[in-house]
């Protein structure tokens, strides 16, 4: 579900764009001594990125790791060291730990319902289909808009009493509109907003897989007696499996940090029923002025991301990254 | 050692320091103590509609032609934005010369930071004029921090004609005789209340009210200065709350409305779906502008005070209420406080009044509220007996904060009133 953190992280996986990236010929290239003053060339190009990055990222990170030991409502300095009681508090807090219980349930729903139908209309709109380009831009719309607007836009769509979602619910004999009131269904409805505006990328990056694939492997297949299931399960969907682990690491990812959506949606209400932990952070930073606590939750946010992060390169992603992260000179 | 100093240089040095003094101008204008020099006022306030928008505009444009050392730059906020923006603008300790307040914790804790100037040597004949009630938010330890130019206080509106067509003769006095109220009006088919459940402050009206009614005016006083909220009196504010909840008298899908906005608390009544909500005396004036018709429902609207409860302390002649203000950040020019005074004359107090978005705070000008509602809002008012400020702005944010999500619990009726009487004792204790 959701978006990429960056272009380039959309790009890797992309068979299209991606370069061969396992053999003896690139392990011989990667082997290659420098030449010597290519140290001073890097660190003159390497510099002003650096230094945005440590100013603008790295350092962020170690305030809020100093100031979510403290106890501290974000006026003056932190003076009051707690140790690390934030932590401690956060783990046993009800609203913290049901955000971890929401967010899993809207990583597994995203891998179990939105990637899916994203990789099935995908293959669909594959096929030659009259008005097919069409088709791809309806479906690709929607990631085009903002998260806020797409937020104002499903707020007046299921508005109680005059929404456009009532008036269709009602045509199919339901009522659909509480599903924003009612803390049992909030957390759906929001995953149908979410996926509504990200399927459409997805949907996108498996086209673009797909259509990177050579026909005369399937056709060989299909010459080789394979029904069109057994094709796709034995010979497309091997060679789409950059794209989909890179898919399921982004839709991940995009979860942990969802925040605009839901804020605009619902505020993480009705009582705590839809709040992400971004949304929690959020709260306690800006409104309840506990700015410690809400920096020991960012901290817990990043340290989830990095973990999960690190973890799926090493262990899911090898194949595709290899050379990139995960191996050193020539090994594998 | 020469050093060899190229013009390149000698350029980035000349536009590093006017970097440096660029950003030393833009703290540094509040330096001067001298209200006859050339200042900028900087002003951010959150009446960024109609119709206090264009009054306020024309009010710094008739000062600037007066003093033509002062520039004033106006920042019109929404309220949510404003609260964001003011929040990083603290943090970084540097606050707007002029701004909103609400007086009470928030003001309180600006206070501590020393980000807001004393006023109280400065502006002593100005408050005289003013209603003490309005001034209590603002004084803290003795000194006065901020100055109100409106003052208002929460009560029930309700649809007149909703009423009659109900059977109910007369307005609820007591808790009882609203709860029968509610039961005649679902039993017509008619949503008793609006109420937006998203934005979750107008919520803590009802429960603040219970409270004050049994435990009397001190009773939210007494709970935070004794950090223990768990007593008899406040479970009970509680439990009465939930026997309303229990009767479901607020309109579909109340959990996730707001109070503004076009399907909101303030529509439904505007649109004539509800027949009473409970809410501050801005009510008519929301009420009409997210309404339809953009009139709202004009003479059918009535006002009535929170009911007494049977056997409470309290009266109902106590009010719960606040009022919006200005605060003056520590390094704003001279000129700020002159500009405060002008907006507060007598006078521009009154064209604020004529607007009816305004309850004037000093006392000469109560006579131009324009509207039958606002004048018994401010009768109510000018006949109190106890004040209590808006809980979310009295208390600390945690515990405002706190006390928001804990009634919204009672509300949605998934969490006893005990139970979270204990929970904000909790935060009560640590925050």
């Amino acid at each position: 579900m959701t978006r990429p953190s960056t272009v380039s992280e959309m790009r890797r996986g992309d068979p299209a764009t991606d370069p061969p990236a396992t053999g003896p010929g690139t392990a011989r290239l990667r082997g290659r001594q420098p030449r010597p003053g290519r140290g001073r060339v890097l660190a003159v190009f390497l510099a002003p990125a650096l230094a945005l990055f440590v100013l603008l990222v790295l350092a962020p990170i170690v305030v809020a790791g100093y100031a979510s030991l403290y106890k501290w409502n974000g006026f003056g300095l932190p003076e009051n060291f707690i140790g690390l009681d934030n932590y401690t508090r956060a783990f046993a807090d009800p609203t913290f730990r049901g955000d971890l219980r929401r967010g899993l349930v809207l990583v597994v729903l995203s891998l179990v319902v939105q990637l899916p139908a994203a990789l099935a209309l995908a293959m669909l709109l594959n096929q030659p289909l009259r008005g097919r380009a069409v088709y791809r831009l309806i479906f690709f719309a929607p990631y085009v808009l903002s998260e806020v607007t797409t937020a104002v836009l499903f707020t007046l769509v299921f508005s109680p009493n005059r929404g456009l979602g009532e008036g269709v619910a009602k045509w199919l004999g339901a009522d659909a509109g509480t599903i924003f009131a009612d803390p049992d269904t909030v957390l759906f409805a929001v995953f149908l907003v979410v996926s509504w505006k990200y399927f459409g990328l997805y949907m996108m990056l498996f086209l673009a897989a797909r259509q990177g694939i050579p026909k005369e492997l399937s056709e060989a297949a299909v010459t080789d007696g394979a029904t069109a299931w057994q094709a796709f399960r034995h010979v497309t969907l091997p060679l789409l499996g950059p794209t989909i682990r890179i898919s399921v690491f982004l839709s991940v990812i995009g979860t942990i940090q969802l925040f605009d959506m839901v804020w605009v949606l619902t505020g993480g209400g009705p009582i705590h029923s839809s709040e992400t932990l971004a949304v929690t952070m959020y709260q306690y930073g800006f409104r309840r002025f506990e700015v410690g606590y809400a920096s020991a939750i960012s901290i817990i946010m990043f340290l989830l991301s990095l973990v999960f992060a690190l973890l799926y390169q090493r262990v899911v992603l090898r194949r595709d990254t290899a050379g990139a992260i995960t191996t050193q000179g020539g090994q594998r | 050692m020469t050093m060899h100093v190229s013009r390149r240089t000698l350029l980035g040095l000349a536009g590093a320091g006017a970097g440096a003094y660029l950003l030393s101008a833009c703290s540094g204008d509040g330096e001067s103590s001298d209200p006859t020099a050339p200042q900028t006022i900087n002003w951010w306030h959150i009446q960024n509609t109609e119709p206090m928008l264009p009054v306020w505009a024309a009010m710094a444009n008739e000062y600037k032609t007066a003093h033509s050392n002062v520039t004033i730059t106006i920042q019109p906020l929404e309220n949510e934005a404003f609260k964001a923006k003011l929040t990083t603008a603290t943090q970084a300790g540097d606050p707007p010369d002029l701004f909103q307040s609400w007086g009470g914790g928030v003001l309180k804790q600006q206070v501590d930071a020393g980000l807001v100037k004393d006023l109280t040597d400065d502006l002593k004949d100005l408050v005289a004029g003013i209603l003490p009630a309005a001034m209590q938010p603002y004084t803290i330890d003795g000194k006065i921090y901020g100055i109100p130019f409106d003052i208002g206080m929460v009560g029930f509106w309700y649809n007149k004609d909703l009423f009659t067509r109900a059977g109910i003769t007369e307005t609820p006095s007591t808790w009882a005789a609203l709860l029968d109220a509610v039961r005649k009006l679902k039993t017509a088919g008619i949503t008793p209340v609006a109420l937006a459940g998203k934005d979750k402050w107008p919520a803590h009206f009802y429960w603040s009210y219970l409270a004050m009614r049994i435990g009397g005016v001190g009773a939210l006083q007494k709970a935070v200065d004794d950090k223990n909220f768990d007593t008899p009196d406040l479970v009970a504010a509680g439990e009465r709350l939930k026997e309303l909840v229990d009767l479901q008298p607020f309109q579909k899908g109340f959990l996730g409305a707001e109070y503004g906005s076009p399907d909101g608390q303030a529509a439904t009544m505007g649109n004539g779906g509800a027949a009473m909500e409970l809410m501050g005396q801005w009510a008519p004036a929301v009420q009409g502008s997210s309404s339809t018709s953009k009139k709202g429902i004009g003479d059918k609207l009535g006002f009535f005070p929170f009911p007494a409860v049977d056997g409470g302390k309290g009266s109902v002649t106590e009010v719960f209420g606040g009022g919006n203000g200005f605060a003056v950040g520590k390094d704003a020019p001279a000129a700020t406080i002159e500009f405060l005074k002008f907006l507060l004359t007598a006078e521009n107090q009154k064209r604020s009044a004529q607007t009816g978005a305004v309850l004037p705070t000093v006392k000469d000008a109560t006579s131009a509220i324009p509207d039958a509602n606002g004048k018994a809002v401010a009768e109510t008012l000018a006949k109190n007996t106890g004040f209590q400020l808006y809980l979310d702005q009295a208390y600390a944010p945690a515990l405002g904060q706190q006390i928001n999500d804990s009634v919204a619990e009672i509300i949605a009726g998934k969490k006893q009133p005990a139970a979270i009487l204990k929970d904000i004792t909790q935060v009560a204790k640590t925050a």
